[in-house]
């Protein structure tokens, strides 16, 4: 591996030195590219806006963000990288939403000797031997909310699960992540095709299967189909999955169909610190709708952004990556501290789907995993 | 000179000064974006002979530009991990040399628009556009589901691949690179549409029954076409998977093969620089239009829209007047 | 795998073919009647879905929600008609094709102009939701029964429109020879806005039965599209008996190809094998049996040459 850092260092040279040749002088400057536009939109438009909130909030003059639309087309985020190094010369790259997305700009981003922060995605191949140091997480790894309901079905005492998630590699992981943490039985696990919308045919499957527990893994527009025709089956066995499909974007469009559903996360609206209740209030006040899971991990993107910029200049990377690494920030999700690959050590939640008043959410019930850190920490030697 | 020619030598030298203001304003994003255009117009050429020489309209072509871009994409993996690519019955390494690269994927296009060509030629009119469709879904959702090519995160190639006595990382020359393969190949398309073969075949679009009347057989010429066509649209997707140094099944995806068609549309269809003038259009109105709102789309909509209603034989149609279209 | 499962699968087939058909029947009505490849017709799908919604979500009431569905894409297909499509008639494929992928990118990134970034709510009323139990002890959802059941009575209605009613001749007779009816004296601009109207109406109304089960987003539409396209060339492109066939077959291929495929790799492979090998094969399978079908039949079961 260090073998391969090395061959992209001297590979990279040439485009790397146009981009740390110029200091700004305690002014930094970031490039957010995140899907603004097409099906997957709300999630960008919420790390964008958390994002923005704390840039706002801190009225910090020498933060300057250039934002761009992904469309989330792979091929579109790589040229808009180009772009911000090439042409808008920043120092901090963030923004990513789906890990397709980052694995094909962060490696590149990083090895031209760019910072990047990401807000969301968390392929394991960047926590693990493909880690980098300039390279931070703020959200989570991938495996982490599967692994923390993993735990929790464990805890729930239930022994024959049927698990299902769509059949690509955030897909697997997200299997691989629950197994790791549960140890019962498995009455069924089912890759569906990616952007599947019906899926009749696995809930026959699961109502024939004999399991005591449902996991599933399916994001965005997929989550609530499936939440929807599993509540007009009949099937009324227990369901628990990562926050994904019961975040506040989409669990008006679920509707009662989530109700009491059991949610693994880092972070809920009513976590009791004084960084998330000014937060969940700020954000109401300026955009009028609750904030999400994506808003939060937004806003503390910025904040660690900040608190590292309080620190140091950013022309001088060792110093900047260390004030980075310290994470001294007041994070919305209480204690937050990075680990050895620079990925979140944290606390994980069980949460239920309650209604308050009109408006479906979520509340903490139990916590799952303590200060629990990643699989792939130990790969990662920089 | 006719004002068509004028317009092909405008556009033509368009490129190269675009990339070289950008070069002298030390803009190297705009070289990349005029690099974007030199290889998207390469893939619309290759639709080009297709739809335009041939008249099949095939909207399945993102299944070259996907084979070219997974071409690339598997022997730089293999050269970048030190991995044998295949070690039974012979051993086969993997390569970051471009033009071995190149040869691959202009191979592999050709053969799969062989196989993919055989099948859906025996249909025509819609089943064409149907079925040329279906085969490239076909590979769309292999590729997203085929986990040992990273399915559909795709595969990164962290240093783009090399070329004998060139820095490929610096934009300029790979720009180089691009365009000069983009001029050979405009070079090589005109001849062909004005040898034997490309006669017969616009013969063949025109008037079937009057090319096998003469002992031709205009599935054959169809098919010779379709494999060309392929081969090229391979090869634009190897250099467009190397511009990213990355590919991913949306190079796969029936967006893609509409996007190609587009630019072949927006220029003029069987016209020669067509698809270098519609390439060049589109990406200036992504470019453009993607700044300044994030509803854009709507815009760009509205504009294909109006072209196709109001300027009938795209843009170089419009421009150069009808009377030297293509037939 | 037991019988009832099996069934069940059936059952769930039939289920989303009856849905594709719904979509398949306008494509293929447009085509053969104008001879129009139209691509947006996923937007109306969504169109539907979207009015759908808006409306349930203004009076809690499903049946005005389905009307409103049926209402609001059969206006947008009119207008749409007359202010677009109507110019495409005489072009050839390639221009219809480029002209309504304009379309779809209007509507899409329109709609989430007006409706915002995020999913619509749209739920099935209390009084289907939930299973029934069929003779045999089959549990099922009353409301995919629900649409099975619409589906066929709207695939008889449509048979019996275009067998017996002065329109239904119109129709025939404007896909058989589209110059000689307008020589007749039948306002042939009429009838195509009427047809373009009625085939949009269908695809709001399965972007509405749909939404209730799914989730209501923008592009929702693009991937049914491809599916309804898939249906009507297996089926013949014109023929409406080849819709419904065709978009059984599609129905049935993807269901219990995504179902039995894996467990039959399993019979020879280790299982997580046979759970890549099969769901890779059951997501290409549809479009195999296209290909199978056009080999064979190059212009679908139902198609005239």
């Amino acid at each position: 591996m260090k073998l391969r850092s090395l061959v992209l260092a001297a590979g990279l040279a040439a485009l790397a030195s146009t981009g740390l040749a110029d200091g700004h002088g305690g002014k930094v400057k970031v490039g957010m590219i995140t899907t603004l536009s097409g099906g997957g939109a709300g999630l960008g438009i919420d790390v964008r806006d958390g994002f923005m909130l704390a840039a706002k909030m801190a009225g910090n003059d020498n933060l300057e963000v250039v934002i761009e639309d992904d469309q989330r087309k792979p091929e579109i985020a790589v040229q808009l990288a180009d772009k911000m190094i090439q042409s808008e010369k920043v120092d901090v790259m963030t923004g990513i939403i789906w890990s397709n997305l980052a694995m094909a700009v962060v490696p590149a981003a990083t090895a031209q000797g760019k910072f990047y922060l990401s807000p969301n995605a968390g392929p394991s191949a960047l926590a693990g031997k493909g880690c980098h140091p300039l390279y931070f997480n703020v959200a989570w790894q991938n495996d982490n909310l599967h692994e923390a309901a993993g735990a929790y079905a464990k805890e729930a005492g239930y022994q024959n699960s049927f698990i299902l998630a769509p059949n690509y590699p955030a897909g697997q992981d997200a299997l691989t992540g629950y197994k790791r943490m549960y140890d019962g039985a498995l009455a069924g696990e089912i890759y569906t095709k990616l952007g599947q919308t019906d899926y009749a045919a696995e809930i026959a499957q699961i109502r024939a299967s004999g399991a005591d527990s449902v996991f599933f893994f399916l994001p965005g527009g997929m989550g609530i189909s499936f939440l929807k025709q599993y509540a007009g089956s009949g099937v009324d066995l227990p369901v628990v999955g990562p926050a994904f499909s019961f975040d506040q974007g989409i669990l008006q469009a679920v509707g009662d169909a989530a109700l009491g559903v059991k949610n693994t996360s880092q972070w809920n609206k009513d976590l009791d610190n004084a960084a998330n209740k000014a937060f969940v209030e700020a954000f109401q006040a300026e955009y009028g709708r609750l904030p999400s899971l994506y808003a939060s991990q937004g806003f503390d993107t910025a904040n660690l952004l900040l608190s590292a910029m309080a620190k140091a200049d950013v022309s001088d990377t060792d110093a900047f990556r260390a004030a980075l690494a310290e994470a001294e920030f007041d994070s919305v999700r209480g204690d937050f501290k990075f680990g050895s690959n620079q990925h979140p050590v944290q606390n994980f939640y069980v949460r239920e789907v309650i209604k308050e008043g009109d408006v479906f959410t979520n509340k903490i019930i139990s916590a799952s995993l303590t200060d629990h850190a990643d699989a792939y920490a130990s790969e990662c030697t920089y | 000179m006719t004002r068509e020619s004028l317009i092909n030598t405008a556009l033509f030298l368009m490129l190269p000064l675009t990339a070289g203001a950008a070069w002298m304003l030390d803009e190297p994003f705009i070289i990349t974006l005029a690099t974007k255009v030199a290889i998207l117009a390469l893939a619309g050429v290759g639709l080009n002979i297709a739809l335009g020489l041939g008249g099949l309209v095939s909207l399945g072509h993102a299944a070259f530009f996907g084979i070219g871009g997974y071409a690339m994409g598997i022997l730089a993996h293999h050269a970048q991990n030190y991995t044998p690519l295949m070690e039974a019955p012979f051993l086969i390494e993997g390569t970051n040399a471009m033009p071995i690269i190149w040869l691959v994927a202009v191979i592999a296009g050709a053969l799969a628009a062989l196989a993919i060509g055989a099948l859906s030629l025996r249909t025509s009119g819609v089943y064409f556009i149907m079925i040329t469709l279906a085969f490239g879904q076909m590979l769309y959702y292999f590729a997203i589901s085929w986990p040992a090519y990273g399915g559909e995160d795709g595969l990164s190639i962290y240093v783009r691949n090399g070329f004998p006595g060139l820095n490929t990382l610096d934009p300029v020359q790979f720009f180089a690179i691009a365009f000069v393969i983009l001029a050979v190949t405009l070079f090589a398309a005109g001849r062909l549409a004005a040898s034997a073969f490309g006669l017969a075949l616009s013969a063949a679009r025109q008037n079937a029954v009057r090319v096998e009347t003469v002992g031709l057989s205009p599935y054959r010429l169809r098919l010779l076409a379709f494999v060309i066509s392929g081969a090229i649209t391979a090869l634009a997707g190897a250099l467009f998977a190397d511009l990213n140094r990355f590919v991913s099944p949306t190079m796969f995806s029936w967006q893609m093969s509409g996007e190609i068609m587009i630019f072949v549309i927006l220029g003029g269809v069987g016209r020669l620089y067509g698809p270098v003038a519609g390439a060049a259009l589109f990406i200036l109105l992504e470019h453009v239009l993607g700044g300044l709102s994030d509803f854009w789309h709507v815009y760009l909509g509205i504009l294909l829209l109006l072209v196709v209603l109001f300027a009938r034989g795209g843009m170089i149609g419009s421009l150069a007047g009808r009377e030297v279209a293509h037939d | 795998m037991s019988t009832i499962l099996l069934i069940e699968q059936v059952l769930n087939g039939l289920q989303f073919g009856v849905m594709l058909f719904l979509m398949a029947a306008g494509l293929t009505l447009i085509f053969g009647v104008m001879g129009l490849i139209n691509l947006a017709h996923g937007s109306l799908y969504m169109i539907g879905a979207f009015a759908a919604a808006a409306v349930a979500g203004a009076t809690g009431s499903f049946l005005l929600a389905i009307i409103a569905s049926l209402a609001a894409a059969a206006a947008a297909g009119a207008l749409v008609e007359l202010v677009v499509i109507r110019r495409l008639y005489d072009r050839d494929h390639l221009d219809q094709v480029l002209a309504t992928f304009a379309l779809i990118l209007i509507f899409s990134e329109g709609t989430r102009w007006v409706f915002g970034s995020f999913p619509l709510f749209l739920d099935i009323p209390a009084a289907l939701s939930g299973p029934v139990m069929l003779p045999g002890g089959i549990q099922y959802p009353a409301y995919r029964l629900l649409i099975i059941a619409i589906g066929l009575l709207i695939a008889f209605g449509l048979f019996q429109l275009i067998a017996k009613t002065r329109i239904g001749i119109q129709i025939r007779a404007g896909e058989s020879d589209r110059e000689m009816i307008a020589a007749l004296g039948v306002d042939i601009s009429k009838l195509y806005t009427i047809v373009f109207a009625l085939g949009a109406g269908l695809a709001g109304l399965a972007g509405a039965l749909v939404g209730a089960i799914q989730s209501v987003q923008v592009g929702m539409g693009e991937p049914v599209l491809i599916l309804a396209f898939v249906v009507i060339v297996i089926g013949g492109i014109g023929s409406i008996k080849g819709a419904l066939v065709g978009a059984l077959l599609v129905g049935l291929t993807d269901t219990l190809g995504g179902v039995l495929l894996p467990g039959f790799f399993a019979t020879f492979m280790e299982p997580s094998a046979a759970t890549a090998v099969g769901s890779s094969l059951a997501s290409m399978s549809i479009y195999i049996l296209m290909a199978g079908v056009l080999l064979f039949r190059p212009t679908g079961l139902y198609g005239t040459a």
